[in-house]
Parts: C-alpha cells; sequence; structure tokens
C-alpha cells in the first residue's frame, strides 16, 4: 500500500447549530482523513485533494500558493502558519491536525471571520499621507527616497495581511480591543516613510490604551509571521516613539497625549 | 472613575518608569547581591564594609541617598506595572477597574514612605 498520511481537520458548519468557539459546541468536531502521502505537498495541496477527491464540503481559503497572498493561514498542530508554504514532509509520518485560525469567530470550517482586522487596519490609515499639499508641490515626477529612507520602513513594508501574528497574540486574545501586531507594525511602516506626514493621524489610534500599551511583549507575533516583518520590535520601538513625543508635549504645556 | 481615568492617560509615564525600574532591576539588583551576599560574606571583600558605621557614614552623602532612592522607587514602579498587567489579563471585572489605582498607588505610597525614612537618616 501506498504511504498514507493523517490529517485531522477541525470542522464547524454554521447552518448545523449556533456558534463555536470558545466553547467548542457539537458543530465544531475534527474528522480526520487518510490520504496519500506525496513528499512535496504542501499542506494546501493536501487540501485541494480532500476537498476533490473526498469531501467537497470541505471550506477553506487560498489564492496565490505562494506565501504572498496571506489567505491560507491555520492552526497546523497548534501553530498559526501559511498553509501554502508549509509541506506534508515536515511531518510525516506523524500526522497532521488543522484548525481556523485562533482568537477570530469561525465562518465555516477553516474560514474565520476577519472584520475585526480589518477595521483596525483602516483604522491606522495604512497608506501615505500628505497633510500640507501645497498648490505648487511638483506632483508630476516621484518623491526620491535615498537607500537608508527606504531601509527604514522595508521590513515593515512586507506584511501581507495574513494575521498569524494575530492567532498567535495572547494579548489579543484576551483583549479583543488590542489593536494587535500587523495594523502597529504597518503604522511603524508608514510613519518610518520619510514620503509620509500621517504621524499624528495615526497617533491617537496607536499610542492609546488600546494600541501599543496593550502589548505585554510576548513576542509570539515575530516568532510566527511568515514575512519576517518582526511586528514585536515595530511595537516596541512605537512605544518608545510615543513616550518621548508624550514628554515633549507634556513639557510644551499640553496634557500629554 | 474620573481619577482612574487620569492614571490611565498616563500610560506614556507608567511604561517609561517601568522601562527604567527593569533596567535599574536587571543591571544593578545583581551587583548589589553579588558585593553584599556574596562576596563580603564569603570574605572576599573586607567584612567590615556592611558594618554600620561604614554603612551609615556612606548613607551621609546626598550622592549616595539618591542613588539608594532610586534603586528602591523605580523598580517600585517596574513591579507594579508587571502586576497590574498579569492581573488584568486574569480579566477579573472589578478588580481591573481599580488596578491602575491599586498597583501605581502603592507604589507611589512606599515611594514617598522611603522619601521620608531617607530624609530623615541622621
Ligand atoms: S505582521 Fe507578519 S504575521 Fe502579521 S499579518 Fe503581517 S505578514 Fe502576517
Ligand atoms: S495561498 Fe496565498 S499565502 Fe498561501
Amino acid at each position: 500500500m501506498a504511504d498514507q498520511i493523517k490529517l485531522t481537520i477541525w470542522r464547524y458548519n454554521p447552518d448545523n447549530g449556533p456558534d463555536n468557539r470558545p466553547d467548542k459546541g457539537d458543530e465544531y468536531r475534527p474528522q480526520t482523513f487518510t490520504i496519500p502521502y506525496q513528499k512535496d505537498w504542501s499542506i494546501l495541496d493536501a487540501l485541494n485533494h480532500i476537498k476533490a477527491e473526498v469531501d467537497g464540503s470541505l471550506s477553506y481559503r487560498w489564492s496565490c500558493r505562494m506565501a504572498i497572498c496571506g489567505s491560507c493561514g491555520m492552526m497546523v498542530n497548534g501553530t498559526p502558519r501559511l498553509t501554502c508554504s508549509t509541506y506534508l514532509n515536515e511531518f510525516h509520518p506523524n500526522e497532521i491536525t488543522l484548525e481556523p485560525l485562533a482568537n477570530f469567530p469561525i465562518i465555516k470550517d477553516l474560514v474565520v471571520d476577519l472584520t475585526d482586522f480589518m477595521d483596525k487596519l483602516r483604522s491606522v490609515k495604512p497608506w501615505i499621507i500628505r497633510e500640507n499639499k501645497k498648490d505648487d508641490e511638483d506632483t508630476s515626477s516621484e518623491y526620491l527616497q535615498t537607500p537608508a529612507q527606504m531601509e527604514s520602513y522595508y521590513q515593515q513594508s512586507l506584511c501581507i495581511n495574513c494575521t498569524l501574528c494575530y492567532a498567535a497574540c495572547p494579548a489579543y486574545g484576551l483583549h479583543s480591543d488590542f489593536l494587535g501586531p500587523a495594523a502597529i507594525a504597518l503604522t511603524y511602516r508608514y510613519n518610518n516613510d520619510s514620503r509620509d506626514q500621517g504621524r499624528e493621524d495615526r497617533r491617537k489610534v496607536v499610542a492609546a490604551e488600546n494600541g501599543v500599551w496593550k502589548c505585554p511583549v510576548v513576542g509570539d507575533c515575530t516568532e510566527v509571521c511568515p514575512k519576517h516583518v518582526d511586528p514585536s520590535a515595530a511595537i516596541q520601538r512605537t512605544k518608545v516613539n510615543s513616550a518621548v513625543s508624550w514628554f515633549f508635549s507634556f513639557l510644551k504645556g499640553g496634557k500629554g497625549e | 472613575m474620573g481619577l482612574i481615568k487620569f492614571i490611565k492617560s498616563l500610560e506614556p509615564l507608567w511604561w517609561s518608569l517601568f522601562g527604567l525600574g527593569g533596567a535599574i532591576a536587571a543591571f544593578l539588583f545583581p551587583a548589589h547581591i553579588l558585593i553584599q551576599g556574596v562576596l563580603i560574606p564569603a570574605g572576599i571583600l573586607p567584612k567590615d564594609m556592611l558594618q554600620y558605621e561604614n554603612f551609615a557614614g556612606l548613607l551621609s552623602s546626598p550622592i549616595v541617598r539618591i542613588y539608594f532612592l532610586a534603586l528602591i522607587v523605580f523598580p517600585l514602579y517596574h513591579a507594579a506595572h508587571r502586576i497590574r498587567m498579569t492581573l488584568e489579563d486574569l480579566r477579573i471585572g472589578w478588580l481591573n477597574a481599580i488596578l491602575p489605582l491599586l498597583c501605581y498607588g502603592g507604589a507611589t505610597a512606599i515611594s514617598i514612605s522611603a522619601v521620608v525614612v531617607i530624609l530623615r537618616l541622621p
């Protein structure tokens, strides 16, 4: 008999009953599939095989298959990973357990509801803001940057919004108001872009109680990030910047913001 | 409630004290433990350094007093912040509501008593 591999997939069908985690009612249940083992298959390939050949009702998200769209994140044996770039040969002959990303409500099977993340992302205005656009500002040419200027935000610009860091973050798990790793990393990315002038706009959200100050520096976001964005470092640096500007505004006689 | 809101609005201050206290606890506490707790009792450094008159003599200098004050006060705020963060994760509603006051208020009260004690040293 050809080599096989076992995948246990936690399934949830909203039509069958009420939500869901954390109480993990009856409608949230594991189902085990035993499929042929191909050493060059990613977990996503295995899921596509199951959907095509075994159980067409299985739901999950994916698109690019090359770790750039950020939609295929799942809990793989308890750790948030991109399933298109996680391979069966890492686990074989042991089995693999797949769960939907932690800390998010489930829509169906391995598909989670990212509304909360999307709202937070929007709240930090992750785009280049030009405040003082003068009438005579030359918009016909490019904004030139030195390599050093680009270096200062390049690492954080690699984020693909996969939300693995939110699934890994215990602070987000406990306090869903927390702005969270990727949104803060992207704040850092735009604040440090020499073309951007939106730092003040973002400060109200980021330097607030539910912004950087909710982070207890666990560092799991940085561990799981598939793009090496290092959100934890971005958060800690933002804490320093926020504290410094708070003291300055305090000294200037403001009430410290 | 207004008071707790105000305390929470000082978040950058608490975090800065937390960072400073952490650095002091990490770098200076081990040095003190090493000198006062190991090297002197083991006789590697002269034993009379710990004698009352010598220590009291040291403490007569204002710089040494300020040093000891810093050694006590900043790590207190470090501990207060850490305890607050840890207990907040237990999510006990009524406790979380008063935690900032309890933790930073406690650290402030002990700090003030430390100032009083050090000022009243002979
Ligand atoms: S910071 Fe990393 S883990 Fe978080 S969303 Fe961006 S790419 Fe994904
Ligand atoms: S399918 Fe696009 S990141 Fe995995």
